[in-house]
């Protein structure tokens, strides 16, 4: 017997990773499922499109162009996620991440492109309208009894409609899209370290990848290694218990909310203030960004480290749908493979209990010849 | 003036309808947050039917929509009452998943359905302009709606059900009290998979009611712009009972039917505001609203919390 073996089999951690290994075959079968229904001829192609995504580029330098577009828009994503997964560890469901991603791109392009302001300041003020509406939320659910995720969706589709309106003083005259930061104002451009060097020159990498890792190590550290993260995660497990032992339930749940809030409008001044996309002002839903976050925090295994994987891979697959022949099928066929591994990310619990129920039994079993064969052994 | 009453009626009678789908289900003891992606199916089902049927008589067309929206719709809760009830998943992922799955599901499947017939037609719409006619009829200078009728009639149904007939009466008891229902002989599992599903069936005709009440045809691709959530606000205000529920319908479809015709009228237009503002307006409302009213909410006791038989 190897007990090495055993140990990392019981291990709450593989057994995470496991279930969320099964949860992307399980999705990506079912994806590819879809397009055999859809179009028998080309679904063998269009799944290895988008499982490969940059990768189809056979020249390395364009290969590493298009490896440094998708992280440059999986950083947003992995905040998105850690904004999640923060209030999630509270027992609280941030489904209003869109939303204050919306308030956060709408801060940091007003302050750069009306104000002209340098990067950090824009930063800082996305954050703090990322907060204001997490502790909206927080105030509604603590004091009110409102349902955060009912709040949340009213709160997306209200600071999606602010941004419009706030942005449109600042869009381009001939279209619906806000003016590019570089030819306004050069100073709200994140610095990018010299990181573009790395990925074939692709300017739109900077700061914002070392910067949202750091993040989730922060996060990390937070969550295991400080007071306010038990309190946060006692909360989570048992509010009356929390309560009853001395904490201040009510205020973590604002508190847990507005940090969500800033983590997921800091993604979105990541991402804007790279000028990679500018924002439309005539946007009539609100940014996928939010919910895909929560798909990766959940893929991730609730963890801030899982988190930066699994954000990788959602974006990764993302992009890879653009990829797809378009005369057969549609790039949402990537949304439709990322909502099915949410969807199979509600069964981890049940997955897990089942592999413990397995290793149990095997145990069982084993200790029961164990005892037979000593019992043999003693009789003789 | 009508043109406010006519949509307020229509925006009215699709909160109704989903909302009711909600009430079902947390009477069972399910928080049924897919309800968006529940409409978003059944709409598409409806869609479908509506577009093939085109010129077949009226109560036909009538008839056919109606049933395939509720079929769709409720195929599509099976995979909340799998996962919730069977599995004991976390009823919020599970809701959120369906959400976005139900909007990414119909854009795939209706923009396959285009591009087989035209490869350049990369629309996500419908066209069942020709098979709505059917849906539509005038009293005098208002145009009515089918569904507002098939909505009164639900509505009358819902209530005796859940009040007067031994199935309401055992569904609220399991969301009331899932160990108490059990022990004298209900079987909470089948009781809760049958919430699931008539919340299924009415959200998927509020879908298809939703979205022909617009006049454009509906692009796939938004969803359904937070009606599902709107209408869970509705129940919440309506505490879970059909008849409060149809009062705050009422008010919450007025300030959605505004963003539609504030323009024709003189007292709204002399104050000048944005179109933003009254898009915004009904998300706004739900939320002073819900924050004054939840306080002292009227939930099922047992609702989010999955039962387990042997647990104390």
């Amino acid at each position: 017997m190897d007990p090495n073996k055993k140990s990392l089999l019981k291990n709450d951690g593989f057994q995470s990773f496991l279930s969320s290994i099964v949860c992307i075959l399980l999705g990506l079968l079912i994806g590819y499922i879809v397009l055999l229904f859809i179009n028998p001829a080309g679904a063998t192609k269009a799944i290895l499109v988008i499982i490969k995504n940059f990768l189809k580029y056979p020249s390395y330098q364009a290969a590493m162009k298009y490896l440094g577009s998708t992280l440059v828009k999986a950083a947003p994503l992995l905040l998105c996620s850690l904004s999640v997964l923060f209030s999630y560890k509270t027992g609280l469901f941030n489904i209003g991440a869109a939303g204050q991603y919306a308030i956060g791109a709408g801060l940091c392009l007003y302050c750069a492109l009306a104000l002209r302001l340098p990067w950090f300041v824009c930063i800082v003020a996305a954050m703090l309208g990322g907060a204001l509406l997490g502790v909206i939320s927080g105030i509604l659910k603590a004091f009110c009894n409102v349902n955060e995720v009912i709040s949340g969706i009213m709160l997306n589709w209200i600071s999606l409609y602010v941004v419009n309106m706030m942005l449109t003083p600042v869009k381009e005259e001939s279209s619906h899209y806000t003016m590019n930061i570089a030819n306004v104002n050069k100073d709200a451009l994140l610095p990018s370290l010299g990181l573009n060097a790395l990925f074939a020159n692709n300017q739109y990498v900077t700061l914002a990848l070392p910067l949202s890792v750091i993040c989730a190590i922060v996060i990390f550290i937070i969550l295991e290694k400080t007071k306010l993260g038990f309190e946060l995660r006692a909360t989570g497990l048992n509010k009356d218990a929390a309560k009853y032992s001395g904490m201040a339930e009510k205020s973590n749940t604002v508190l847990t909310l507005a940090i969500g809030g800033a983590l997921a409008a800091l993604g979105a001044s990541l991402f804007y203030l790279s000028g990679y996309e500018q924002w439309s002002v005539t946007s009539s839903s609100v940014p996928a960004m939010g919910f895909n976050g929560i798909a990766a925090a959940f893929l991730g295994g609730l963890s801030p480290v899982g988190a930066i994987f699994s954000s990788f891979f959602i974006q990764h697959i993302t992009e890879g749908g653009a990829y797809v022949d378009k005369t057969m099928y549609c790039s949402q066929i990537s949304d439709l493979i990322s909502s099915i591994i949410i969807y199979l990310c509600g069964f981890v619990l049940f997955m897990k209990h089942f592999m413990n129920n397995m290793l149990q039994k095997s145990e069982n079993k084993k200790a029961l010849k164990a005892a037979s064969e000593n019992k043999e052994g003693g009789e003789e | 003036m009508t043109l406010l009453i006519q949509y307020t009626l229509l925006y009215a009678s699709v909160l109704i309808l989903v909302a009711l789908g909600g009430c079902f289900s947390e009477h069972s003891g399910i928080i049924n947050l897919g309800l968006e992606g529940i409409m978003v199916i059944g709409a598409m089902g409806g869609a479908l039917t509506l577009k093939a049927l085109g010129d077949f008589p009226a109560v036909v067309i009538i008839i056919a929509t109606v049933l395939a929206a509720a079929i769709c719709g409720m195929i599509y809760s099976m995979l909340l009452a799998v996962a919730c009830i069977y599995f004991k998943s976390d009823q919020t992922i599970i809701g959120t998943a369906m959400n976005i799955l139900g909007t990414a599901l119909a854009t795939v499947i209706v923009k396959a359905i285009n591009i087989s017939n035209n490869p350049d037609d990369v629309s996500s719409n419908v066209q069942y302009i020709q098979g709505k006619k059917a849906l539509v009829f005038s009293v005098g200078d208002f145009r009515l709606n089918h569904f507002m009728i098939i909505t009164f009639i639900l509505l009358v149904v819902s209530y005796i059900l859940l009040y007067k007939t031994r199935f309401g009466l055992r569904l609220m008891a399991c969301g009331e009290h899932p160990q108490a229902a059990d022990s004298v002989g209900i079987n909470v599992y089948t009781m809760r998979l049958k919430g699931v599903l008539i919340s299924g069936i009415l959200g998927g005709i509020g879908g298809i009611a939703y979205i022909t009440a617009g006049v454009s045809e509906w692009k796939f691709e938004n969803g359904v712009a937070g009606f599902g959530f709107l209408a869970l606000a509705v129940m919440i205000f309506g505490q879970w009972k059909p008849h409060r529920i149809a009062l705050a319908a009422l008010l919450f479809g007025c300030f959605r039917a505004l963003s539609n015709v504030y323009s024709g009228l003189d007292f709204l237009t002399s104050l000048n505001l944005s179109s933003t503002i009254y898009n915004m307006m009904p998300y706004i409302i739900s939320l002073i609203i819900l924050a004054l009213t939840s306080g002292n909410s009227r939930a099922p006791k047992a609702e989010g919390i999955p039962y387990e038989k042997g647990k104390r």
